[in-house]
């Protein structure tokens, strides 16, 4: 019998500590594990007893890299609990801050994580010669967003100025002209790694269902679920159709829709809403965009791309509509009850969701997430046990097989340090 | 001139301190390059074993006898350590449940079983010995960048 074990310890250039084992047998895959080995912190047990102002600055602690987007996912679960209703420019701001994350996000994942597996170069760090402006690229579009998250949040990283309410500081005219001056100097970059990833081909395929929050003008923040094999349903619904599942070899839990695996994340917003993009990123990619609706995982790579250049394109909008009228406005005043609350954004990795309560007196009394990558576990393993059987049906060696399965972690862009920001299990006696 | 070996390396935490030093990049990669090797950054490299060091930058609290370890290794293979963000030198948020209540550690209890939790987690210079310290939840850039600026004109 014919015996091979893919066993890659510490996977890098992602987020967070994992393993990735893989058995086959004759051709057949036996086990395949995505063993995440991020240790717990307790959040959601960290939430229950906290002040309703206090739960996103301890949320957005949960993750560095998705913070902006558990600070608002937060904000609005605490919102509709309270029955809050903000202005039009705090919205406009959300999307901003939103915006940036996700740009300078994807960024990081396309240029510093993945960049290498396209150029067969084991880091940013060994792009020498020609490959060294790509870097400069990397860094140029980061800060943009960077910069972007730091007018309008106060840091890119647990950013402060975004409270239940509205905003405790705002930018000024300047930063404004500056941060569509740096926005538009990226464009052309964007659109130049776009062309890179839609070229990097690779054979592979597996039908799957798509979730994702789904609007008029592709923002991450409001809209109703669309599901690819399934009916429209509005945001509050989301609890009703995922499970959480138990992984016995993982420190995070997985979760189904519907008792299937399913996929969140650029791929699937891009495949539901990619009608729904900024114009100019429409019309600037639009040989791009054909390739869509993809069923390939790799994909994931150039959607990502793509939206890279509608942050930019929607954020230089909502920027120009500020630029000479952004007031000082006071957070909406909060009026303290016992409710509840669910919010749903589109973190940078997929669909994030929080269920909280409040009492009376505005402290937590619970607090349920779903997180992108506990939802895109099962489907990860499904794909990599799928490319794995095609490799070696195509007789690659196995190094060849363990770079590619590399390959396929890193186009889900994980997020260990989201997925276990909790775990709860059975473990029988 | 020989590079200075630098190692980056993260343990229980948000590693939101590892993405403020690649936002640093963002000002100072050519700079930084002409005289930093990073040697050990898994985030950016691939990572399988800790290398020797003259700067170890870790981030995150510890939280398992795995990590104890580890942490261990890292001090024996440099010479200076770094703790950098709230979670390495204070612990904080990390250690959140080392204040949880009796109903509140019952039910996390199976987890720390399983996964060989310390009782308590620690902040870095509980477990040894710690050259330099930068605060912060996150970090600050700025102050990150001067930091980095000075160890490397003083190496």
């Amino acid at each position: 019998m014919h015996k091979i074990e893919i066993d890659i310890e510490n996977v890098s250039k992602i987020e967070g500590h994992t393993n990735m084992y893989v058995k086959i047998e004759d051709g057949k895959v036996k086990e395949c594990k995505l063993e995440i080995d991020e240790n717990q912190r307790f959040y959601k047990k960290a939430a229950e007893g906290l002040d309703y102002k206090m739960l996103p600055v301890k949320m957005s602690r949960i993750c560095g890299t998705c913070s902006a987007a558990h600070t608002l996912c937060s904000i609005e679960a605490v919102e509709k609990a309270l029955k809050v209703e903000v202005s039009e420019q705090t919205m406009m701001l959300r999307n901003l801050l939103m915006n940036a994350g996700h740009l300078r996000d994807h960024a990081m994942h396309l240029y510093f994580f993945c960049l290498p597996d396209v150029f067969r170069k084991e880091s940013i760090f060994d792009f020498q010669g020609e490959l060294h402006e790509w870097i400069h690229d990397g860094l140029d579009v980061k800060e943009a967003g960077n910069f972007l998250s730091t007018i309008i949040g106060g840091r890119s990283v647990h950013p402060p100025f975004a409270i239940v309410g509205g905003f405790t500081q705002f930018p000024n005219k300047e930063q404004i002209k500056e941060a569509i001056a740096q926005l538009q100097s990226v464009r052309e970059k964007i659109i130049k790694i776009v062309d890179v990833f839609y070229n990097y081909k690779k054979d592979f395929n597996r039908d799957t269902n798509y979730v994702a929050l789904s609007n008029n003008n592709y923002n991450y923040l409001k809209g109703n679920i669309k599901i690819s094999k399934g009916t429209e349903i509005p945001e509050e619904d989301f609890g009703k159709h995922y499970e959480k599942v138990v992984l016995p070899y993982s420190t995070a839990r997985a979760v189904k829709w519907e008792s299937k695996d399913y996929m969140v994340g650029a791929l699937a917003r891009i495949n539901l809403n990619k009608d729904k993009l900024h114009n100019d990123t429409k019309r600037d990619l639009k040989t791009y965009l054909e390739k869509f609706p993809s069923m390939c995982i790799f994909d994931n790579n150039l959607a990502q791309a793509i939206e890279m250049l509608h942050n930019v394109d929607n954020s230089i909008d909502i920027l120009q509509k500020l630029k000479n009228n952004i007031k000082a406005e006071k957070p909406v005043d909060v009026k303290v009850k016992a409710g509840k609350g669910i919010g749903v954004v589109e973190a940078p990795r997929g669909t994030l969701y929080y269920d909280i309560d409040l009492d009376s007196k505005g402290i937590v009394t619970k607090a349920d997430l779903c997180i992108p990558t506990q939802q895109n576990i099962i489907n990860l393993e499904k794909d990599i046990a799928k490319h794995v059987e095609e490799l070696i049906a195509k007789n690659k060696s196995k190094d060849e097989i363990s770079l590619s399965v590399e390959e396929v972690i890193r186009a889900y862009d994980p997020c260990m340090s989201c997925a276990t920001h909790f775990l709860k299990i059975n473990w029988g006696d | 001139m020989k590079k200075i070996r630098v190692g980056v390396y993260n343990f229980t935490c948000c590693e939101g301190c590892t993405i403020v030093l690649i936002e640093a990049l963002n000002k100072r990669y050519d700079q930084w390059m002409k005289k930093i090797d990073f040697v050990d950054f898994r985030a950016l490299k691939p990572f399988k074993e800790v290398h020797d060091t003259d700067i170890a930058l870790v981030e995150g609290a510890i939280s398992t006898e795995k990590e104890v370890e580890k942490l261990k290794h890292i001090r024996a293979k440099t010479k200076k350590l770094v703790a950098f963000g709230s979670a390495a030198c204070m612990g904080f948020p990390s250690n959140q449940r080392n204040d949880f209540d009796d109903r509140k550690m019952k039910e996390i209890m199976p987890v720390l079983k399983a996964f060989h939790h310390l009782d308590k987690v620690s902040p870095l210079k509980g477990i040894v010995k710690v050259d330099d310290e930068i605060l912060g939840c996150p970090v600050d850039i700025d102050v990150l960048i001067k930091k980095i600026d000075g160890y490397l004109k003083n190496a």
